[in-house]
């Protein structure tokens, strides 16, 4: 289990990328609740073909993912102090060739989504039956057609390892009209809204079994 | 070309458990009686370029090598940035096949026209470039980039055309000697190999043959004797001269290079043909050129 206290002070030692310091702040809880509760992954099985993978699509202000990684042991909490700086394996968006635990590479909005998809269906192809594929987006990034391009095909390729977690911190310009969950339910997608906040709410949706893809959109507003 | 990519595809999926296929429904019934033997590898994901690359990149996430097919700018152009970032940045491999070449089908206008493939692709590190000139050097190509590199990835772009030589020249990766002359070298890429054979019969140049251009064969080029280098290419005009000027980066040397041009979009459907002089790039004036810089 990750000690709120620990994740906090691992959190504090990375400055300089106050913008997304919200972006961050709004994925802590979700991250918590992956790696405390759901995920099956640690660093010794960081490469092993059965694994649970956990795709960061929304790579904005990963502070949050790389204190998650060091406090799980994937990364030396050393690194964090010096992140960003050219000799550092940590910039302000993850490189997957550069840190131990990250699955994909991200920072340009609407990528991980895609590569979510295409995960769960090599997974299949393989007949690893075992591993489900998480991806995190943020409603903002939602904007970006390409992610409605893989909500789409999801069902229509017959997904079923995968969950979406759409932390909605009211970011996108134009808002979601209707409400995101609807956005994937319509496309036939199991869809539920929780409170991002709330760990149990966000255990029970990330874990509930489902016979299709799965989105857990969890709201997120400043206190 | 695309029967025999179809063919040779569609047979290694039923003996290598690695490969997958990925279109955006071109080519969606050519691939069907594989998609029947392998539905889980032989996927179709509608009109939709960027999820083609994007599933690409999460299939070989997991240690697939997925081959991407589709019309040369919905390959290329349209899903670039995924093409950037859901392979490159995330260094994994794909094979991506295209059709339609520069302007096959001038019938369908300039939005099914793609002569800026291979130069967007020299903005991004790693990729091998084949651009075949008969079905025979498809079939000798495919095998190692279905086999990806020593790690299974790799990147491969085989572009593929409806235009096509006579007979087919060894694909070995290396510029082939076509004919030896003494008056400079004339680098054909791919299907341009027969009109520069016409334009030149009668001149005194050596011809060199390229299916493969990323790799370029600069050994094969300096060899060749010449520092006049007339080159010739499908797509845009010089995409490869700074390939040349790298091969001749001692020596002093003049190039001449044909292509696509880049001063105009060509508002007009007819044939390919009806194209080629436009560009330059039929027999006529492809010999036209080569005198005026021998000259």
């Amino acid at each position: 289990m990750t000690k709120t206290l620990d994740l906090a002070a691992l959190f504090r030692r990375m400055t300089g990328d106050e913008k997304h310091e919200w972006a961050a702040a709004s994925t802590v809880d979700v991250l918590r609740v992956l790696y405390d509760r759901v995920l099956n992954i640690d660093p010794t099985t960081a490469d092993h073909p059965d694994r649970d993978r956990f795709l960061l699509s929304k790579g904005h202000g990963p502070m949050a993912y790389y204190a998650i990684l060091a406090a799980k042991g994937f990364i030396d909490p050393a690194v964090l102090d010096d992140w960003t700086t050219f000799a550092s394996p940590l910039g302000q968006h993850p490189d997957r060739n550069l840190v131990p635990g990250v699955e994909i590479s991200s920072g340009s909005l609407g990528h991980g989504l895609p590569l979510a998809v295409g995960t769960a269906l090599g997974l299949r192809a393989q007949n690893r039956v075992k591993p489900r594929v998480f991806v995190l987006v943020g409603d903002g990034e939602l904007d970006e057609g390409s992610n409605h391009e893989a909500i789409a095909l999801a069902t229509r390729l017959h997904v079923t390892n995968l969950t979406a977690i759409a932390v909605d911190n009211s970011s996108a310009s134009h808002g979601w009209p209707g409400g995101i969950a609807n956005r994937f339910a319509v496309e036939g997608w199991h869809a539920t809204t929780v409170d991002g906040r709330d760990h149990d709410a966000l255990h029970a949706a990330l874990t509930a079994r489902q016979d299709g893809p799965n989105a857990v959109v969890a709201t997120i507003r400043e206190a | 070309m695309r029967q025999t990519f179809v063919d040779t595809v569609s047979a290694a999926l039923d003996h290598d458990p690695r490969l997958a296929v990925v279109t955006a429904d071109i080519s969606r019934d050519a691939f069907a009686p594989a998609r029947d033997r392998h539905p889980h590898r032989v996927l179709n994901v509608g009109i939709r370029e960027q999820a083609m690359v994007g599933v690409a990149g999460g299939l070989a996430l997991t240690g697939l090598r997925p081959v991407v097919h589709s019309y040369t700018p919905f390959l290329v152009e349209r899903p670039f940035e995924q093409i950037k970032l859901d392979l490159g940045h995330q260094d994994v491999g794909a094979v991506l096949v295209s059709i339609g070449a520069s302007y096959d089908d001038p019938v369908w206008g300039r939005t099914h026209q793609g002569p800026g493939d291979v130069a967007l692709l020299d903005t991004l590190p790693g990729w091998t470039v084949h651009v075949p000139g008969h079905p025979d050097e498809v079939a000798a190509l495919l095998p190692a980039a279905l086999a990806g590199d020593d790690h299974g990835a790799g990147r491969v772009y085989l572009r593929l055309s409806t235009r096509q030589n006579a007979r087919a020249h060894p694909a070995t990766g290396r510029f082939s000697v076509v004919r030896e002359g003494a008056r400079g070298t004339v680098v054909a890429v791919g299907p341009t190999l027969d009109n520069v054979l016409a334009a030149t019969a009668d001149v005194d140049v050596t011809v060199l043959y390229a299916s493969t251009v990323r790799p370029f064969d600069h050994r094969g080029l300096r060899a060749a004797g010449h520092a006049d280098v007339v080159l010739v290419e499908p797509y845009l005009a010089g995409t490869s001269a700074h390939e040349v000027a790298h091969a001749f980066d001692d020596v002093a040397h003049r190039l001449r290079a044909l292509g696509v041009r880049r001063d105009v979009e060509v508002r007009a459907y007819g044939t390919a043909e009806e194209h080629d002089a436009v560009h330059g790039l039929d027999a006529e004036s492809i010999a036209r050129s080569i005198r005026d810089f021998l000259r």
